[in-house]
């Protein structure tokens, strides 16, 4: 991992001082908008970490990641509903849940490689999505309100308090972005990728890789599902379109546009994702016209990811 | 009588196994030949129901409709595979995934924009209106009845094209083997472009024999594409006769589990249980079931013979 510096630190540094200077950029030029906007870069950044912790490093091409922003996401709406605005019992129900779901689903998809894992990761969260569709009770379509933020019981957290909020988010991204790197240089990263190269020959040393994929698997779901928690108190709404399988397929593409397999290429995807579609959809409402052909190009084109274009080389190498 | 409610809903169950089969073909085909993940298949299907809707409109007719749709949806599968696929092929998963996405993104929008967003209705000629008795006091919508016979003929000629034709058994060479199929002379381009082609007019017969009753719509594609995944999946990426088996079991169990679920849950839960894990459960079983089959046979029900699917 010792690399020269290259402008891809650089404008990865700028970002992440960018995120830490938001709110006060914002109330100087007084378009509070940016504060919103920002918040939820940041919160797909960490879900775009945590899909990146599988298919950037292990190589597992998840197209339903965007279940555990559901489920962590309906965590907080369900109890909320019920009540229960306890962040205490909030936030383990949601890491529970989305442990509990990512290490059955691990159990099932990594049995399987290639085309059939991919689809099999959508069909299962296809199932969860429609499990939250068929819920009455629960609002269906229409999602559910929370009325009150995650209650932490202290003065310091305070959710409601949108600076608060705000920086709790930056805070839980810097998390991420920090155990990311520390997963992937250790040894743990180290045969999650040499998995992902070369399989068959991890195992002929004698390493379990079933289980290092597996972890990996329920490690990405909880920290996904962090996400799915901050969302939902930022918005204060939870919906089935949260974990829609067009969510999942924006997730990939983030991570693959800042560059898959590298540190902050997720961030920067995740930038660039959210500002592009912004500015497009203020053009013209048919903006996907012109967005659908864009990802082709970067498919074939742009490899690598702006991190690739910046010079970035990827962990793998 | 409750069993002529059983048969009516295990002939719906038939009937969406059949628009199902009839997107799997195509999609199977695709994926066991070229390696291609194609998440656009579910838009072919909305524009067959689409360009076919309009040739109905304009002919007046949904029989030359539909006759008129194949060569369109042929000549539109040939175009984008040409235009946008063909550079994917050796492209990794993860590519392939996301240029169809963003095709769907872009398809999408244009019928949006083409069409306009409140979709299109196409009526039902009236010789197809109508209901068919079908013995011991059963009666069925003429239509429906029509859809499932149009799908076995189809599913029947697909198979004697496979099984028993020049054409057929460089389809299935390519799908065993791509390398070798070329090596000895295959020309794999055209190939691939022709069996693209029937794709995308098997997708687009699906979407426009199913617009007469719930109308054609943005997007409609997406949910029929997921079902098509797991039918494949459960089938065995590449075989047609997977496929079929795999499509009438999914759309049955579907179809059954919607009605009777509830029913069957009540004999051993609380009436109030029943009925709220009834239509959770049922939207559920489909995928239970192909985690089922997958935790004992990774590779669906019918591998086909020889292809190197999981490497």
């Amino acid at each position: 991992m010792k690399s020269q510096l290259t402008p891809a630190h650089a404008v990865s540094a700028l970002l992440i001082a960018l995120c830490a200077a938001v709110p006060y950029l914002a109330s100087a030029l007084d378009e509070p908008f940016y504060v919103i906007v920002f918040a939820r870069i940041m919160i797909w950044a960490i879900a775009a970490i945590s899909l990146n912790l599988i298919m950037g490093f292990g190589g597992m091409i998840s197209f339903g990641h965007a279940v555990y922003l559901g489920i962590g996401g309906y965590a907080v709406g369900i109890l909320a509903f019920h009540d229960i605005t306890s962040a205490w019992i909030q936030l383990p129900a949601a890491i529970g849940l989305c442990a509990l779901v990512a290490l059955v689903f691990g159990v099932i998809c990594l049995r399987t490689r290639g085309i059939y894992f991919i689809m099999i990761t959508l069909a299962l969260a296809q199932m969860v999505f429609f499990l939250s569709v068929s819920a009455e009770r629960y609002g269906s379509d229409d999602g559910l309100n929370i009325l009150w933020r995650s209650d932490f019981g202290s003065g310091i957290v305070d959710l409601e308090d949108g600076a608060v909020m705000y920086y709790t988010i930056f805070a839980v991204l810097m998390g991420c972005l920090f155990l990311q790197w520390r997963m992937v240089v250790s040894r743990f990263g180290m045969v999650l990728r040499a998995s992902q190269s070369n399989e068959t020959r991890v195992q002929a040393v004698g390493i379990p890789t079933y289980r290092y994929r597996l972890a990996a698997f329920v490690i990405a779901g909880v920290m996904c599902g962090l996400a799915g928690f901050l969302q939902a108190n930022l918005e204060r709404f939870v919906s089935p379109d949260m974990m829609n399988w067009h969510r999942s397929g924006e997730l990939i593409l983030m991570t693959v546009l800042g560059g898959t397999a590298t540190l902050f290429g997720p961030l920067v995807g995740a930038v660039v994702f959210l500002l592009l579609s912004e500015m497009l959809s203020t053009i013209t409402i048919h903006w996907h016209l012109l967005f659908g052909p864009f990802l082709i190009l970067v498919v074939l084109f742009a490899r690598g990811g702006v991190m690739g274009l910046l010079g970035s080389r990827t962990t793998r190498d | 009588m409750d069993y002529v409610l059983l048969i009516e809903q295990l002939l719906n169950g038939f009937q969406l196994g059949i628009i199902l089969f009839l997107m799997a073909a195509g999609l199977t085909l695709v994926f066991g030949i070229m390696d291609l993940v194609n998440l656009a298949h579910g838009s072919l299907f909305m524009i067959g129901a689409f360009v076919g809707g309009t040739l109905t409109l304009v002919t007046d007719s949904l029989v030359l409709g539909a006759v008129l749709m194949v060569p369109a949806m042929f000549a539109i599968g040939v175009l984008v595979e040409t235009i946008a696929l063909r550079t994917l092929y050796r492209r990794s998963h993860l590519d392939q995934v996301l240029a169809t996405f963003g095709l769907i993104l872009f398809f999408n929008e244009a019928t949006r924009l083409i069409w306009g967003p409140e979709g299109l209705a196409v009526p039902l000629p009236d010789f197809l209106e109508g209901t068919v008795a079908l013995g011991a006091g059963i009666t069925y919508p003429l239509y429906r009845v029509v859809i499932i016979v149009i799908g076995l003929l189809v599913a029947l000629g697909l198979y004697l094209l496979v099984a028993r034709t020049r054409f057929g058994m460089l389809v299935r060479a390519g799908a065993s083997n791509r390398e070798m199929a070329g090596a000895l002379g295959v020309n794999i381009p055209v190939l691939f472009s022709l069996v693209f082609g029937i794709g995308a007019v098997l997708a687009g017969l699906a979407g426009l024999i199913i617009t007469p009753i719930t109308q054609a719509a943005i997007g409609m594609g997406e949910d029929v594409l997921i079902l098509a995944f797991v039918v494949i999946v459960i089938g065995g990426i590449g075989s047609v006769r997977g496929a079929f088996v795999a499509a009438l079991l999914t759309g049955i169990i579907d179809t059954m589990g919607r009605s009777f679920l509830d029913v069957v849950l009540l004999l051993f839960l609380p009436p109030n249980a029943a009925e709220s894990a009834g239509p959770a459960l049922s939207s559920m079983l489909i995928y239970i079931l192909m985690a089922g089959i997958l935790f004992f046979r990774p590779q669906g029900l019918f591998p086909p013979r020889g292809a190197t699917a999981a490497p």
